[in-house]
């Protein structure tokens, strides 16, 4: 059969069109790269754990950018995986009503912009952390003696980023793990309530279990979102370039020192802000990688059953 | 003989459907028991009602009578739990749970009997022998259940029910999913077992049926037509719809 001009121009189109992702993908990797090739000299491997950030004696670090990054990303997951596994726990087994109403509430969470959340975490979570939460979580609970908490009640810093972002990963989490939950067989849950387990046992050894992998799929998707997400976080972290006294302090994470701090850099700073987003390029490859790997090693081993 | 359970007027009703009618049935401690008939008669919702699984459905309701060891279990005040560990269930797939082979036979008597240590670990070789499946599985104990085979799965479900120490076994068409060779192993380990338990089955397969109960009950659109000693249901049915079942002019 002789393929015409037409079919033809088609096929190309849409292979240049699927190729373009990789092409981008590569674009940026060598843009960041080619960008910060300046810092990368200057500094070596250095600028990953040294704290420094002086544009004027110009001397540039990674890690308090980092670990700003991961600290609200690990109290954003810490917070949002029991609820969300809750959540998702409970919709899955839910009346059918309401789970399609629950259950699109929280996919609805997913639907609002992150500079609204911004704006709520700036006006309601700031204060309500700094007159109530903060002062609660040290001073009644005393948790004033575990490493990494400090008496800093401004309502900015880590603590309140990792909340918010919290939120907003929560929506992701479930809807995974939903999706896991109602693929467990029936006869696997009949058969684990046949041997006389509660509600809750078989939520956490049968069906957790069978799609643990799924799971880590959805968490590593979460992890991925909060790692990257800006906005939100730009407006409560505080903006605070040094190093942590602990997680009420202000800080800042990759994606917000890159917000703040493009517009008016150049030279130096400007490579060392390239090598920053490489570093967070390389991060957020790297989970949703996992999480691919993750959610793909889940549907062939269903596939294979 | 002791009577063991007793179906005293069954009913049962997916939502607005009543799938049972009047079932009244007497179920002998340690003997098999085989229910028969037709798919869709309402054999395998009969038994769902002896461990009470069908309330995981909220559409699903029992009414009537069934009395187990004089007790109606279907009365609100009976304790489910304890009461899925008196009767065990095996299903017609092979269900292991997603561990390792061990922990699948350990996993009921850690949640009923707290064991743990040398107990738990003679009690979990004693069901596996019990479900003649020792010899083959002591070497991958610590392997997944999953990478047995379909029989061997079979017996480790088997194993994991009577682990709880159970009364009470319900096999809802155990070996339809499983080959010849595997179906003759686990027809003599009921045979077996029924001295320790008592065993209600739901078969398709009359073979299966005349081989190894010692009552049958013949279900046909939702209600009991026939019950008695298999010898006599199988030789001298009273009932002219239970000879043509038996006879293959239906089903």
């Amino acid at each position: 059969m002789k393929h015409s001009f037409g079919d033809c121009l088609f096929k190309w189109g849409c292979l240049f069109c699927a190729a373009m992702a990789l092409l981008l993908l590569f674009g940026f990797f060598a843009q960041l790269t080619a960008g910060s090739a300046e810092a990368w000299r200057r500094f070596g491997f250095g600028f990953l754990v040294s704290s420094a950030w002086d544009p004027v004696a110009g001397k540039f670090g990674a890690l308090p950018a980092v670990t700003g990054t991961l600290l609200t990303t690990a109290i954003a997951l810490i917070a949002a995986l029991p609820l969300a596994f809750a959540a998702a726990m409970y919709l899955t087994d839910a009346p059918r009503p309401i789970a399609l109403v629950l259950g699109h509430a929280v996919d609805l969470l997913a639907a609002i912009p992150s500079v609204i959340y911004g704006m709520w975490g700036l006006f309601v979570l700031v204060p309500l952390m700094q007159d109530h939460v903060q002062p609660f979580l040290v001073e009644r609970l005393g948790l004033c003696g575990l490493p990494f908490v400090n008496r800093d009640f401004n309502g900015f810093g880590i603590f309140t980023a990792g909340i918010i972002l919290a939120v907003m990963i929560l929506p992701y989490i479930c809807a995974v793990m939903r999706d896991v939950f109602v693929m467990t067989p029936p006869v696997l849950r009949e058969s684990a309530f046949g041997v006389g387990c509660t509600r809750w046992e078989v939520a956490r050894d049968i069906v957790l279990g069978y799609g643990m992998r799924g799971v880590m799929g959805g968490v590593f998707i979460g992890l991925g979102r909060a790692l990257g997400e800006t906005m939100a976080v730009l407006f409560v972290i505080g903006n605070v370039m040094k190093m942590p006294d602990g997680i009420f302090s202000g800080s800042t994470t990759i994606a917000a020192t890159l917000a703040n701090n493009f517009p008016e850099a150049d030279g130096l700073q400007k490579s060392a802000l390239f090598a920053l987003g490489l570093i967070l390029l390389c991060m957020s490859f790297g989970i949703q990688s996992l999480s691919q790997y993750c959610l793909r090693a889940d549907a062939v081993r269903r596939g294979s059953r | 003989m002791a009577i063991k359970a007793k179906a005293e007027n069954l009913n049962f009703f997916y939502g607005g459907h009543q799938a049972l009618f009047d079932n009244n049935l007497e179920v002998e401690a340690n003997r098999i028991t085989a229910v028969i008939g037709p798919s869709g008669c309402g054999k395998s919702t009969h038994l769902r009602i002896y461990n009470r699984i069908f309330e995981l459905y909220r559409d699903q309701r029992a009414e009537g009578r069934l009395m187990i060891d004089g007790v109606n279990v279907l009365d609100s005040g009976v304790d489910v739990l304890e009461l899925r560990r008196k009767v065990g269930m095996i299903f017609q797939k092979p269900t292991p749970f997603p561990m390792s082979v061990f922990d699948n036979v350990a996993y009921p008597l850690k949640l009923h009997y707290k064991l743990k240590g040398g107990e738990l670990n003679d009690r979990v070789e004693a069901a596996l022998r019990g479900a003649s499946l020792w010899e083959e599985v002591r070497d991958k104990l610590k392997s997944g259940g999953l990478a047995l085979s379909g029989g061997q799965q079979q017996r480790l479900c088997i194993a994991r029910a009577i682990a709880a120490e159970p009364e009470i076994l319900l096999m809802d068409e155990p070996t339809s999913a499983i080959d010849p060779v595997a179906t003759l192993k686990i027809e003599e380990l009921m045979l077996e077992l029924k001295s320790r338990f008592t065993i209600v089955i739901v078969t398709h397969n009359m073979q299966q049926a005349a081989r190894i109960s010692d009552f049958t009950a013949f279900f046909y659109k939702g209600r009991i037509i026939e019950s008695g000693p298999t010898g006599t249901i199988f030789t001298a049915p009273s009932n002219p719809k239970t000879e043509e079942y038996i006879t293959g002019r239906f089903g």
